[in-house]
């Protein structure tokens, strides 16, 4: 019963960042939407972890945190560097990589 | 007790996220959040993750949170900017048959299987003590290689935010 309202939770936090992701069009808001998506996955994680009576999951939520870490300093910076050039923030008008 | 502290946090934590993804000012999205990753937090603490708990208000909530913020104050966005974002058809028809189903089969897959509940968990179950001796135990080689990848994107972020190489 308890695991499952924490995995419903988790999932819908996943699924809302996933929506925003599809659906939004600044810049800024698809770099958090990611960052939802990935907390929600570090919630199933956590959640099993307890289900299963192992820490192997809080381990792997460490990892986790840490990606974002990194991700945020360099898609960040990358932003900066777009801004910078281009002032907009709207990722249909970035389409420079575009073949 | 515990039922009204999970239905609490769980609320704030999805209104947060819905916050994050309806704003039209990054600004708000951002403090949305931080809303929900405190909420997180406070789950984490309540499905028996402490050190991952305080992990998540230090470093999520904390650092990359201010850098996020810092960084919608350094662009300074005019105010066109924010006005002109047009969602085409095709973003809401995919967004709307790819996300729906996927969450229709999990939602589905998690209220159809059958979780065995088992005793309270042990003492000291995810506290920094034991957690540290399973990452500096079993995972050791892949906490060195996460340091590396922190090392590298601190290399990339100076090289992409540099004026000039």
């Amino acid at each position: 019963m308890q695991t499952q309202a924490y995995l419903v939770v988790a999932t819908l936090i996943f699924l809302i960042g996933a929506m925003g992701f599809l659906i939004r069009r600044n810049i800024l808001v698809l770099f958090m939407s990611i960052e939802l998506m990935l907390n929600g996955a570090a919630m199933l994680f956590v959640t099993f972890s307890r289900q299963l009576r192992q820490m192997d999951g809080h381990v792997f939520v460490f990892f986790i945190i840490a990606l974002a870490a990194a991700e945020a300093a360099v898609g960040l910076s990358i932003l900066i560097a777009i801004f910078r050039l281009k002032h907009r923030v709207n990722v249909d008008e970035l389409t420079e990589l575009k073949g | 007790m515990e039922k009204t502290l999970f239905l609490i946090l769980s609320a704030v934590a999805i209104i947060g996220a819905l916050v994050t993804v309806t704003r039209k000012n990054p600004l708000g999205s951002a403090i949305g959040l931080i809303v929900t990753f405190v909420a997180l937090s406070g789950l984490y603490f309540t499905s028996d993750a402490p050190f991952v708990g305080a992990l998540q208000v230090l470093v999520y909530a904390g650092a990359i949170m201010v850098l996020v913020v810092f960084v919608i104050m350094l662009l300074n966005l005019p105010e066109g900017e924010l006005e002109e974002e047009k969602i085409p058809p095709r973003s809401w028809a995919l967004a709307f048959f790819s996300v729906v189903p996927l969450g229709f089969l999990c939602i589905a897959q998690i209220l159809s299987t059958k979780f065995e509940d088992k005793e309270p968990v042990g003492e000291g179950f995810g506290s920094v003590k034991a957690v540290g001796q399973l990452l500096f135990g079993d995972y050791l080689l892949q906490f060195e290689v996460v340091s590396l990848l922190l090392l590298v994107a601190i290399v990339g972020a100076i090289v992409m935010a540099k004026k000039r190489l």
